[in-house]
């Protein structure tokens, strides 16, 4: 496989954005994305969506993007890995251009959750229908059965989920694309609707509009356009049963684990090494298992971690979730996984103004779908 | 819910029917073409022990439309004493007064409606024992 950088981003604010369709939103992104890398054409594109088609009622999402776009004849593909499907769509445009087959490939994210679907009931369908959602179970259900069982088994805290969310508002405010650029307390947390025990409004990421896209090439490619260039030096992706209760533990997410210790390998990084991370907060528990089980933390210590403000982006030695992760910076969940990579584009060229980490060279950025089936892991490497 | 669909998960909504692989002796519901833990492909049909614990639960307050009529509601993941574990409301209990560890046995009971015309859904919920 030949190296493969990043040389361009684009993305929307996310948010509820009322007057912007599905394909304005993708093109504003894409368009943004272009531009930034300089290119004069693209080879092809992979977009990741959840569900266009239960959203927005549009399938054959691909083909409608690449007309707005306006590169038509190229290839496109609609790649789908519930909320996994931004960092899938980057993997598959990564392993293009490793391959060889092209030199230049988009790889974008997008959804359009606002348009009045029951968003509670597409989510639901990263789960297993028959056997988790036919019995009522939603996805904050599904989190917060994982909050419960953490929190009997190493202890963790009310407060210390609650540190997760502060945090996240604390980057997103700081963050000019973020839904949410206002703090929150860990009193505003705790006191907050009961969405499903123990997890509240607060700790859950919101409904959103949003897209985002990256351009990647090769070595040659980024030379010739004189670009200093993010290296994507792993990529890795496993996958988990489809339900939660199908796994042997419900407190560590085994696809995490596994898509991590590839990418450590591929990258020749420890965890260590890695100086700051975007990782899947679609709800506060979610961050603390993802910073045990990508082995920041020893099991059991994310939240306690979370609380005693390692992650946090003043403490300077992991931070976790720059952007605001999902929870402040929103989560249109096909766009999320090229969001974290834009996160990390930025971090990696010194362009992250207020919330810029310093000597970041190494990122990493951790997507998943559903409550953990697939797991997608991405390390860039800046100079 | 599609009729066809209800009707093909009727065995394991109604009765509990499980896979035993025959190879080695791993219990999968519902029913799957390859056992997940030796790649078997030869099962005889067995009925889960309906009895078991409590692993972990939540108590859902915001439910999809389908079911927000009955929030709220407690939902969780139960080890049957065969090992196999399985995801199920919890009826007939004060959901602020349920414990992970307890004790608790499948009954059949009806799960959804399909509109106000469809078809009644019925399935399997724990209670407390």
């Amino acid at each position: 496989m030949r190296d493969v950088v990043v040389i361009g981003a684009g993305m929307t604010k996310f948010g509820e954005l009322w007057g912007k369709s599905i394909r304005d939103i993708f093109t504003e992104a894409a368009q943004k994305a272009i531009e930034d890398a300089g290119v004069d054409h693209i080879d092809s594109m992979y977009v990741g969506a959840m569900s266009p088609g239960l959203f927005v009622g549009q399938e054959h999402l691909s083909a409608v993007l690449a007309d707005y776009l306006g590169v038509n004849p190229i290839p496109a593909t609609h790649v789908e890995s519930a909320c996994a499907s931004g960092g899938v769509a980057f993997r598959q445009a990564f392993l293009e251009v490793a391959s060889g087959a092209s030199d230049i490939v988009l790889a974008g994210g997008v959804e359009k959750m606002t348009d009045g679907a029951d968003v509670t009931e597409v989510l639901a369908t990263a789960a297993d229908q028959e056997y988790e959602v036919y019995q009522g179970i939603t996805f904050p259900g599904l989190y917060a059965m994982i909050a419960h069982a953490h929190m009997h088994q190493y202890g963790t805290t009310r407060e210390q989920l609650a540190a997760v969310a502060v945090k996240n508002h604390r980057n997103g405010a700081k963050n000019p694309n973020a839904q949410f650029r206002s703090e929150v307390t860990l009193e505003q947390v705790i006191n907050s609707t009961m969405v499903a025990d123990p997890l509240r409004l607060l700790d859950c990421s919101p409904v959103s509009d949003g897209g985002a896209a990256v351009i990647l090439a090769s070595i040659e490619v980024a030379k010739k356009l004189n670009k200093n260039p993010i290296r994507v030096i792993a990529s890795s992706q496993a996958s988990d049963t489809i339900a939660l209760h199908g796994r042997s533990s419900i407190t560590t997410l085994g696809s995490v684990v596994t898509a991590a210790e590839k990418a450590y390998r591929m990258a020749d990084v420890k965890p260590a090494d890695v100086d700051f991370a975007e990782v899947h907060d679609c709800f506060t528990i979610a961050e603390i298992l993802v910073s045990e089980d990508l082995g920041f933390f020893e099991k059991g210590k994310g939240g306690q971690a979370a609380a005693d403000g390692l992650t946090s982006l003043e403490c300077n030695l992991t931070p976790i979730n720059t952007s605001g992760g999902l929870k402040s910076k929103g989560h249109p969940v096909g766009a999320t996984g090229i969001a974290q990579i834009i996160e990390l584009y930025e971090q990696l060229s010194g362009k992250a103004g207020a919330r810029q980490v310093l000597d970041a060279h190494i990122g990493m950025a951790q997507n998943m779908g559903g409550s953990g089936a697939s797991c997608v892991i991405h390390i860039l490497e800046g100079k | 819910m599609i009729t066809a669909r209800y009707a093909r998960e009727i065995p394991q909504r109604y009765r509990l029917e499980a896979a035993k692989c025959m190879k080695c002796g791993h219990t999968s519901f519902p029913p799957r073409l390859i056992c997940p833990k030796c790649k078997g492909k030869n099962f005889e049909t067995v009925a889960l022990n309906d009895e078991g614990k409590l692993l972990t639960y939540t108590v859902v307050r915001v439910a999809s439309e389908k079911f927000s009529k009955e929030t709220p509601f407690a939902v969780g993941i139960i080890e049957l004493n065969d090992g196999v574990k399985v995801t199920a409301q919890i009826a007939d209990a004060e959901v602020d007064e349920l414990e992970i560890g307890q004790k608790v046995k499948l009954v059949f009971r009806k799960i959804q409606e399909e509109g106000k015309a469809g078809i009644i859904c019925y399935g399997y919920k724990a209670v407390t024992v």
